[in-house]
């Protein structure tokens, strides 16, 4: 028996600026599903290529790299997590930069995207964060294997809501795609979204363990079906995170969704993406790919932690012609 | 514009390539250019500008090739080559991966330069051009140091000319190249007009890899410059790519010369999506296809083929990708169409489309720079008979039509003079694999577009050319037998005798077209007489009808290709079996015929129908190793009709030593007998009769060689054609095959040994067979 919480309200000053409807996702078409192709070798060769078609330099440079900044789910997801911890990453969140670096851009007052948690930091992130419009995310349902009770999984996301939570990233259940039962996946996701009521709901598709793309386009096809505001790759816990193969993959199904429904789904790829110039490489496909909308953070994120750090060096470096070190840098 | 404003704004900015190595290069030379000969830079001559497309500015002048200039360059490739020759083919291998090195070592100065001449983006250059020609220099190194152990009774060639295009200019310098040297021949190379630079370039560089003066030779100029060095004697081979028009040219001007030759045209290529593929893949590789080096590739996927559920699918998400593309200063890092190479390329380009009345046209809606360029274009809801369907525009445009069965996608995408390359998407590897063979195409890729590598073979069919680059295809091209042939003299008829002896019963000897005996279409015969005197029979005078029809017939008996190779080893082993039954018969006959005893001859006959019966199902292709996660597969595959005049003087042995390979190998034939002692031929079609071979698959047409020879070589409906006549009818048939381009084997008025070694074997299947390279790369 499946519960059906109530939907909670939430302050939507917090959600980032939204300027797109909602998707109200739609009726499961298996046969939509059932004919997506994902041709590996293909995709591979077009990722091989994409650092090599696009290039940013100079001022285009660092502008597009203040610009992944603002992407940034600055994120901690680890056991040893304290409250103390955490508010050294909202302060992190808040002031993503050195003052005189960003001052000396022109870009003060920046800030990253949102501040990625578990469950139980969501309060402590919440108060940190006051006074700014950096949003909460919360990590849920049983993450990151999503294999607590389904009951559970649902109070979970409820619990965070409550807590101030503005977006929540649930996992899907993997075993639900490696046995093609996309009726079971559609039915689980509608009832997370539910759950989620005001609050952005970004889907994990952990596709690290789908075994195939052709898996993670249909996985990220039903989760749209299902209502999902956010695709995202990784839990960040998998073997392998996101990679430009399975980022090629789910955009495509985005733009397909987006062809069919109107409706504007955000992607988030997390995990594995440490260089500025990884980074590049994602912008430039994002505009390519879906176009400027989908380089605002309401459609497009970075889960990363370790980001932030290097494009802090590259910004240094592209103010004064020397190359940086991370101890110039405050910690987050 | 402040960093705020692109901020908000999330523009590309500029992203230059620094130009100025080259420049500075240009510089030392004081932006003039002589040719490169005898390991030293010529003073320069009269000069032409060669120029940057993208900004319309000369970058320097370079020297107009005269007949005397490519008389020294002959010079002094004719002095160097015996030295190259007798170097080991380790000492070969050491100076070409000196060459791949250096490339390496330069690759950036070498692909800025690339761009500069020739207006492709930076990306291209540096990313795939020089790449591959490097790739193509360290395989052949490799190729060099195997040569002797792996090719004994080889040689090479001589001094070889190759006139290369203007679309991949270093990379074409290096597929001439690196093949000939490795071989041990020398080279004079001409460059296209438009994009010499790169290849000078190389050329001084080359004396950093000790490459001995002589051994390359670049003369630059235009088409007359290349005329010339394809009509200077002292040259044994011409490799040309270009464009099909100037290929029959030089099929005609080296006809009867000696040259040897190898073209690599034009092409119209089909680029097939059917429903189940992975249709945004498929948009990518298209991308890749027509829009790679702004569409000025020969192998370039123009045609789209797509199936008509998708098609209106597929168009739209196309033009939403064309639109995405950046067209612009080719040397900017974040563009994907660069210039068009020339203003007269751009001019034929825009003619081309603007002449255009059928379908729609749609160009990308991106900004289009002023200057040398043109938009990426889409022409959809062409037919079949729309001239843009047929022509090569090369340029950046895409002709467009549906299809609705794999059979019906099948028959368009051959439904042309060409046949280069042919790319399939489909995620059902039955349907892939099944197509792949049907394809008229030297390349087939499968869910890829564009693969290269100095490993898989490269070349054409129909009027897209012959011969292969790449690979030990490839190497084959620029060796030659080591043996010296020996002349092969005229063999009449025996004439009326004086007092003829006349035999009781009359004998009629017919020509035999599609497993029936027919009597020739002009109603005349002529008598066959015994060296002795005797009349032996009479034998119809073929004409040009008859071969028509023969040719008809062996079209109808194409299925016959389709047959295993277990099942024509079978038919092989028949024809051998009747004919030992009847041996005694044939050998009388022989004697009959030619005076001499037959009866080693019939012998040899059997046994050259034994080895081609053992070849049918053993001439196997290969896997290419290739550097992708995939396979390249090397199949022969049949040529199709093959019209052969066999030799006079083995009016049995060297019919069938015609025969077997070709149909062994799955082609039909038409075969045209000894002109002196064609009754053995007409003897043999009984064999036949009773050896369960398909009607059409061997046909005989009887008759007069030089004759017949100009109908077989012109028919536009036969691939390939063989003459071991020994009338002196080689170079007609070279310039008449000019019609289809298609390939042919001459004895150049040179004997062969039919009851020994070079009777038979490999030499005879090659001939036999078209390399076709299907690219699959695979992973999930």
């Amino acid at each position: 028996m499946l519960t059906h919480p109530t939907p909670v309200a939430t302050a939507t000053d917090q959600l980032p600026q939204v300027t797109h409807p909602r998707n109200p996702g739609m009726a499961l078409d298996l046969d939509w599903v059932a004919s997506v192709q994902a041709n590996t070798s293909a995709i591979e060769r077009r990722c091989a290529a994409l650092p090599g078609r696009r290039s940013v330099k100079k001022d285009w440079q660092a502008a597009w790299l203040l610009k992944a900044i603002t992407l940034i789910d600055l994120t901690t997801l680890s056991g040893d997590d304290t409250e103390g911890r955490v508010k050294r990453l909202c302060a992190k969140a808040r002031q993503p930069v050195r003052a005189d670096l960003l001052d000396d851009l022109g870009m003060s007052g920046l800030t990253t995207g949102a501040v990625c948690v578990y469950h139980d930091m969501v309060a402590s992130a919440v108060q940190a964060l006051e006074g700014t419009n950096i949003p909460v995310a919360a990590v849920s349902t049983g993450f990151p294997a999503g294999l607590s009770p389904f009951k559970l999984r649902i109070a979970e996301i409820g619990e965070s809501v409550r807590a101030g939570a503005a977006e929540i990233d649930i996992v899907i259940s993997r075993r639900h795609v490696l046995t093609q039962n996309w009726q079971a996946l559609y039915d689980e996701t509608v009832e997370m979204r539910a759950a989620c009521g005001d609050a952005h709901m970004k889907t994990i598709l952990a596709t690290g363990e789908l075994g195939t793309l052709r898996n993670v386009a249909r996985a990220s096809l039903v989760c749209m079906m299902a209502g999902a505001d956010f695709i995202k790759t990784s839990t960040g816990k998998e073997g392998v995170n996101a990679t430009l193969p399975v980022s090629v993959v789910m955009i495509r199904a985005i733009r397909d969704y987006l062809d069919r429904t109107g409706i504007k789904i955000g992607y988030k790829p997390a995990g594995g993406i440490g260089k500025a110039t990884d980074a590049l490489v994602y912008l430039s496909l994002m505009k390519d790919e879906l176009g400027p909308p989908w380089l605002q953070p309401d459609l497009f994120r970075f889960g990363a932690s370790s980001l932030l750090g290097d494009i802090e060096r590259q910004l240094e470096h592209h103010l004064t012609g020397r190359y940086s070190a991370a101890n110039r840098h405050p910690m987050g | 514009m402040t960093i705020r404003d692109i901020f908000n704004e999330m523009s590309y900015g500029p992203a230059p390539e620094s130009s100025a190595e080259a420049q500075d290069w240009l510089t030392q030379h004081g932006n003039r250019f002589g040719h490169w000969i005898d390991g030293a830079f010529t003073k320069p001559g009269e000069t032409f500008a060669t120029s940057n497309p993208s900004t319309g500015k000369p970058l320097a002048d370079v020297t107009q090739g005269t007949v005397k200039d490519i008389d020294t360059a002959i010079a002094a490739a004719r002095r160097a080559q015996p030295k190259w020759a007798r170097l080991s083919g380790h000492q070969r291998a050491k100076h070409l991966y000196a060459l791949a090195r250096l490339v390496q070592k330069h690759s950036r100065l070498l692909a800025v330069m690339e761009t500069m001449d020739n207006g492709k983006p930076i990306r291209e250059s540096r990313d795939i051009d020089i790449p591959l020609v490097a790739r193509h220099f360290y395989y052949h190194a490799g190729l060099a140091q195997l040569l002797t152990s792996e090719l004994p009774g080889t040689a090479p060639l001589g001094v070889c000319g190759a006139i290369i295009p203007w679309n991949f200019p270093l990379l074409m310098l290096a597929w001439k190249v690196a093949p000939a040297l490795a071989a041990g021949n020398t080279v004079i190379l001409k460059p296209a007009e438009y994009t010499p630079l790169t290849a000078l370039l190389f050329a001084e560089l080359s004396r950093e890899a000790g490459l001995p003066k002589g051994v390359l030779n670049i003369v630059t100029g235009d088409g007359a410059t290349g005329e010339a060095l394809v009509n200077r004697a002292g040259i044994n081979k011409i490799a040309f790519t270009g464009s099909t028009q100037v290929g029959r040219k030089i099929r005609e001007a080296t006809a009867g010369t000696g040259k040897s030759l190898t073209l690599e045209l034009g092409g119209k290529s089909p680029y097939i999506v059917f429903d189940d593929a992975d249709l945004d893949s498929a948009i990518e590789g298209l991308v890749d296809a027509i829009w790679f080096n702004q569409g000025q590739v020969c192998c370039a996927g123009s045609r789209l083929l797509v199936q008509e559920g998708v098609a209106d699918r597929f168009h739209a998400k196309l033009k939403r990708r064309m639109d995405g593309l950046r067209i612009g200063d080719p040397l900017d890092k974040c563009i994907d169409v660069g210039a068009v190479v020339d203003p007269v390329q751009l001019a034929s380009i825009t003619r081309m489309v603007d002449a255009n009345r059928d379908g729609e046209i749609y160009h990308a809606a991106t900004p289009l720079p002023a200057g040398c360029f043109y938009p990426p274009t889409l022409i959809t809801g062409l037919s079949a008979a729309s001239t843009l369907m047929q022509e090569e525009i090369f340029g950046p445009v895409l002709v467009s039509m549906t299809f609705r069965t794999p059979d019906e996608a099948v028959q368009l995408a051959n439904n042309t003079r060409y046949g280069l390359a042919a790319t399939v998407w489909t995620e059902n590897i039955n349907l892939a694999l099944d197509i792949a063979p049907k394809l008229k195409a030297g390349v087939v890729w499968i869910n890829a577009t564009n693969l290269f590598d100095a490993a898989a073979a490269f070349g054409g069919v129909r009027e897209s050319g012959f011969g292969r680059e790449g690979g030990w295809e490839g190497l084959m091209a620029y060796l030659k037998p080591a043996t010296t042939p020996k002349p092969l003299r005229p063999i009449p008829a025996i004439p009326a005798p004086n007092a003829p002896e006349i035999p009781d019963l009359d004998r009629t000897a017919k020509l035999y077209i599609g497993g029936k005996q027919a009597r020739p279409d002009g109603g005349y015969s002529k008598p066959v007489w015994s060296a002795k005197g005797k009349l032996l029979g009479h034998v119809g005078i073929g004409n040009r009808k008859d071969i028509r029809n023969a040719v008809e017939a062996a079209h109808a008996a194409k299925g016959w290709a389709k047959a295993t190779g277990h099942a024509r080893a079978q038919t092989l082993y028949y024809i051998a079996e009747n004919l030992s039954a009847r041996a005694s018969e044939f050998s009388a006959r022989l004697r009959d015929l030619t005076g001499r005893s037959g009866e080693a001859e019939v012998e040899a006959t059997i046994s050259r129908l034994f080895t081609y019966a053992a070849w049918a199902d053993k001439y196997d292709g290969q896997a290419k190793s290739v550097p992708i996660r995939g396979v390249a597969l090397a199949i022969n595959e049949p040529c199709g009709v093959i019209g052969a005049i066999a030799p006079d003087d083995a009016p049995l042995l060297g019919l069938i030593s015609v025969m077997a390979p070709a149909i062994a190998m799955g082609n039909t034939c038409v075969l045209v007998p000894s002109e002196a002692f064609p009754l053995a031929a007409t003897d043999f079609y009984q064999v036949l009769d009773t050896s369960d071979l398909p009607g059409g698959v061997v046909n005989i047409v009887t008759g007069s060689h030089a004759e017949l020879a100009k109908t077989l070589a012109g028919h536009m409906d036969i691939d390939a054609v063989w003459s071991f006549s020994s009338s002196d009818i080689s170079a007609q048939i070279e310039r008449d095959s000019a019609a289809n381009i298609k390939r042919c084997w001459v004895n150049r008025a040179h004997a062969r040994d039919w009851s020994g070694a070079e009777g038979e074997g490999r030499e005879f299947l090659r001939q036999s067979t078209e390399v076709k390279t299907v690219w699959i790369p695979y992973g999930e």
